[in-house]
């Protein structure tokens, strides 16, 4: 036995803390906090300089928008976190907690999107991340559109932007461009060269809204599509649909509820998701719990998460 | 009324194009632009009207493709 005193770490508690275990001797992953894959130039150019230092010769792009410094030696995790600056970045989680949301860029730049999806990401973070399900991991992701690039509904719960239009027929020039855009073919030239709107097959897209060039089409609604119960993996599952045009300052109060639900429901389950719970417990079960706190937004029935058939494996 | 004509141009170079184009005329001036059917015709109008020029309309020609009527505004 050697007297070489090692320092004790706890490999539970430096999970949590982002720190993932590597197959190299000594070495660690360290997964930075990046919410909504927004990086400032400055922060981006203090990780490269830390990551120079600790690190090995690149980092990885997680798939869920963080940094991860590879190579980090387990001896150097203060000197890390140190000179990462500990106010501007952080070091991401693992293990049975809320991780940190993903985002796509939202409505600041980019045209197709409807809501403040950077605005979501960072509000969540701020007053979820980390908080233990005592069950198991809990993943967030806000598109800023229904074309969801961020993919929701693979998540536990997932947010899709969504406005409902509403046409002032005065206003309306008959010139059929929002007909012409409209994809899902919701909109049709009826009667009269008037646009016709049917609910079935409109995704809530806004795309009328956009192309109108009198503005006769404008936004009723705007809010989150809100899918729940998704998640990837080895048996995955995709969320369904729990509440509509849930208003953006809504959202942290309304994940509160749920995780408040799966806290309850999936006691004495073990390491059990979310989807599972509400598969095992029905998916009236959680909309009866959401619709308590969110009457307005709830909607009036919903499925459990639905299976992917994977031919592989035996799903619970 | 100036003409310009996007037909067999794809997104976003037809776009491009068009606010060159644009560029040249006063603002008040109309123009007529010529725009395929699909992604086109779904796509330039909306960025135009984000770019702030007034859309007057829209026809659909006899051989399919479209004319997308605009008055110039730049501030």
């Amino acid at each position: 036995m050697s007297d070489v005193k090692q320092p004790k770490i706890d490999l539970g508690n430096l999970k949590a803390g982002g720190f993932i275990k590597e197959r190299g001797k000594d070495l660690f992953t360290v997964r930075l906090r990046v919410p909504g894959g927004r990086m400032s130039i400055p922060r981006l150019k203090r990780i490269a300089e830390v990551a120079e230092k600790f690190g090995g010769e690149f980092v990885h792009l997680s798939v869920r928008q963080s940094i991860e410094l590879i190579n980090i030696n387990f001896k150097d995790f203060d000197a890390v976190v140190e000179e990462l600056g500990e106010a501007t970045q952080k070091v991401a989680s693992c293990g049975a907690r809320v991780r940190v949301p993903v985002a796509c860029g939202g409505c600041e730049y980019n045209p197709n999107g409807l809501v403040d999806t950077q605005k979501s990401a960072l509000e969540v973070d701020e007053k979820l991340f980390g908080t233990p399900t005592g069950h198991h991991k809990f993943k967030v992701a806000f598109a800023g559109c229904p074309f969801d690039c961020p993919k929701s509904a693979t998540n536990d719960i997932g947010f899709q932007g969504a406005v409902y239009p509403k046409l002032d027929q005065e206003a309306c020039i008959s010139c059929g461009l929002c007909a012409k855009s409209c994809v899902p073919k919701a909109i049709v030239m009826g009667e009269g060269n008037r646009p016709v709107l049917s609910d079935d097959p409109c995704i809530w897209c806004g795309d009328c809204v956009k192309v109108c060039p009198t503005n006769a089409w404008s936004e009723a609604k705007r809010g989150y599509t809100v899918r729940i119960g998704g998640k990837w993996g080895r048996n995955p599952l995709v969320g369904t649909l729990f509440a509509t045009f849930l208003p953006e300052e809504k959202v942290a109060e309304f994940i509160a509820a749920v995780l408040e639900w799966y806290k309850l429901k999936a006691e004495g389950l073990g390491r059990i998701r979310l989807g599972d719970t509400i598969i095992k417990e029905g998916p009236q079960a959680l909309l009866d719990h959401l619709r308590s706190q969110f009457p307005e937004y709830t909607v009036a029935e919903t499925i459990a998460p639905q299976v992917i058939a994977t031919q592989v494996g035996i799903h619970i | 009324m100036q003409i310009i004509d996007l037909r067999g141009v794809s997104c976003p170079t037809n776009f491009v194009k068009a606010k060159l184009a644009l560029e040249d005329l006063e603002n008040g001036e109309i123009a007529q632009i010529l725009l395929d059917d699909g992604e086109p015709v779904k796509n330039v109008p909306r960025s135009l009207k984000a770019d702030g020029h007034k859309l007057l309309g829209l026809k659909q020609t006899d051989d399919g493709h479209y004319i997308l009527e605009l008055e110039k505004f730049e501030e």
